[in-house]
């Protein structure tokens, strides 16, 4: 080797070094507030206050007894709220993807007139917020009496056009009309060719799309907030805004370990799927 | 003939499968949409447990909102406040937020001084993403707030002076909401413009390479224009969600039910606003009002980002040659 390659060889081992310290203090930055929520779930009140410490405390039981027991006041434990969360969640992922996916396969295998129109609909309103429309619909659905009901959080799921668009992408890329074609051959209905032969091809991006359509869903603070108004009904976020209210801030114990358990079983289950989760997000929206 | 009428049928399969989704649709996201357009121009709002529905009065709710001829009431003519706040939250966020990501994508995706540990840092820089914004707010709120941990830490550090307290502080405030929306999507960016870097030709480099182009040459003549169709989805995406952001300011100042970002409004955003004239006032005409607003805004961004950034007949030619480089 002579002077020259040793020269290019340890400038770039030194880049690298550079890169990799940046790199690994933006990944502590992703760490820190989630490493200093748990260690001050598990410290009392004063400790908290006394400041940064990376020793746990001893606290987390009575902590976590003096989050139920305020509670209680409420109307609502965290528990509870989890429960609610998932009820709302759990419907409105599914009928999410099974939806996307009916509607992406519609467009994509049949020809019929309003086909493009339909597509290029999908596509117009793709980046339109919900939120806009959010006066409308409370009035809407509080003329329908159905307000302090789930209803209004799960049925409007059925109509997410960017995980219509997600599986038409993911469609033209897997799904060959042949195959489509072969199953009618053998005398299986409209509906059992896409049951039985599209559903099952699209496992890949239906697990991915579900994956970000739960997150959504489960994270979502606004929409809950306007719908429900009994506070037997609250969401995990709502039931958290009430744990960052006045009358919890005085005992910091109790907001941290209450944020411990709201965080903690997301911040696991990404950890397990989080290379089906960064693969899927570019996946999702980027069109060129 | 017979087989023709089959085919014909089997293709009005097409609108049983589509007609959930436009049902659904139009019941639960049009028609709301025209309600509010429809509520924007009426007065309509509860007092003393009353509604008050007084029909058609045209431009009044605007007017207000806009403090035009208001009576000065605290939710008057607070609307273009409201708006520089977001805007100025939103680029605090913004610019930082594309500087880094660009510079976490260009080097996990540099062949040449490959980082070993890329998977793992991908994973670690989009967690924040994931988690509820809800909890990710109160968690700052509580290690920011005048006793908290890091503003305890940061006293010590004499990063910030003795008696300095975010929560009292415009700057502050707003900083750190900035500040919190940059730290949980600066990863998600990163991972759209890896994937987009991934997909510029690996010859363009050989190419540049032979004719002796440094590094910095490549970043700026090749990788950004070849990255712009994504980074204009990137801008208008995020400026989108900006201008609807709500979860973080929200609870970043839980102050009761009152949707005030303190210290003196100064991080009420547009949608705290109409959450406030919605459940605080109950006046939907005015919160319709604001709705319709920041549609328009939504659209005229969009609109202005596409022609002057996006400038599509651009865009298709990059295309185009990274089509024909490919070959």
């Amino acid at each position: 080797m002579n002077e020259k390659e040793k020269n290019y060889f340890a400038a770039i081992r030194r880049e690298k070094l550079f890169k990799n310290i940046v790199m690994v203090i933006l990944c502590l930055m992703s760490l820190f507030p989630f490493m200093l929520l748990v260690i001050n779930a598990t410290r009392s009140s004063d400790q908290i206050k006394r400041g940064i410490s990376l020793i746990p405390g001893s606290s987390l039981a009575t902590n976590w007894k003096n989050l139920q027991d305020k509670s209680k006041a409420l109307d609502i434990t965290m528990l509870k709220s989890m429960v609610n969360s998932l009820i709302v969640t759990v419907p409105a992922t599914l009928l999410c993807v099974y939806f996307s996916t009916l509607t992406a396969y519609g467009i994509h295998v049949y020809n019929f007139k309003l086909k493009r129109f339909a597509w290029a609909f999908i596509m117009a309103i793709l980046m339109v917020p919900t939120q806009i429309s959010a006066i409308g619909f409370y009035q809407y659905m509080f003329k329908l009496r159905l307000t302090d009901t789930y209803w209004p959080l799960i049925i409007p799921a059925i109509a997410a056009p960017n995980t219509v668009f997600f599986m038409k992408q993911y469609m033209e890329s897997v799904l060959s009309l042949s195959l489509v074609e072969a199953a009618r051959i053998d005398g299986a209905s409209e509906f059992r060719t896409f049951n039985t032969i599209v559903l099952p091809l699209m496992k890949p991006a239906i697990a991915t799309q579900a994956i970000f359509v739960f997150v959504a869903n489960w994270n979502n603070l606004f929409m809950p907030t306007l719908i429900l108004n009994l506070p037997k009904l609250k969401t995990l976020p709502m039931f958290v805004q009430t744990l960052g209210s006045d009358q919890f801030r005085t005992d910091y114990g109790i907001v941290y370990v209450g944020l411990a358990a709201a965080i903690l079983p997301i911040f696991v289950a990404y950890f397990f799927l989080s290379k089906f989760i960064v693969s899927g997000v570019t996946l999702g929206g980027v069109k060129e | 003939m017979k087989k023709n009428k089959g085919k014909l049928e089997r293709n009005k399969y097409g609108y049983i499968f589509i007609a959930p989704f436009f049902l659904v649709y139009l019941l639960f996201q049009l028609y709301p949409l025209i309600l509010t357009f429809y509520y924007s121009v009426n007065e309509y709002y509860f007092r003393n447990n009353k509604l008050k529905d007084g029909g058609y009065i045209g431009l009044q709710n605007f007017k207000k909102v806009l403090g035009i001829g208001s009576d000065g009431g605290i939710l008057d003519s607070n609307f273009v406040l409201y708006l520089k706040n977001t805007g100025i939250i939103w680029l605090g966020n913004f610019i930082p937020q594309l500087i880094f990501s660009l510079l976490v994508a260009a080097w996990l995706t540099n062949n040449k001084a490959k980082l070993k540990a890329g998977g793992i840092y991908k994973i670690l820089v989009y967690l924040p993403n994931i988690i509820t914004a809800a909890s990710i707010a109160t968690l700052f709120r509580a290690m920011f707030s005048k006793l908290g941990p890091m503003t305890t830490l940061l006293r010590n550090m004499h990063i910030i002076s003795e008696d300095f307290d975010f929560m009292s502080s415009a700057a502050g405030s707003r900083g750190l909401i900035s500040f919190i929306l940059f730290w949980m999507w600066y990863g998600n960016t990163s991972l759209l413009l890896i994937s987009g870097m991934l997909g510029i030709n690996e010859s363009l480099y050989e190419a540049a390479d032979i004719d002796g182009a440094n590094g910095r040459q490549k970043f700026f003549r090749i990788t950004l224009p070849l990255l712009r169709p994504i980074l204009v989805y990137v801008l208008i995406t995020s400026a989108i969600g900006g201008l609807q952001m709500y979860d973080i300011p929200a609870l970043f100042n839980n102050t009761g039910n009152s949707y005030v970002g303190g210290p003196d409004d100064k991080t009420t955003t547009m949608t705290m606003y109409i959450m406030r004239l919605f459940s605080t006032s109950r006046d939907y005409g005015r919160a319709a009002a604001v709705s319709v607003l920041l549609f328009i805004i939504t659209i005229i961004i969009s609109i202005i980002f596409l022609f002057t950034v996006g400038n599509t007949g651009n865009a298709d030619e990059v295309k185009k040659k990274k089509k024909g480089g490919a070959k």
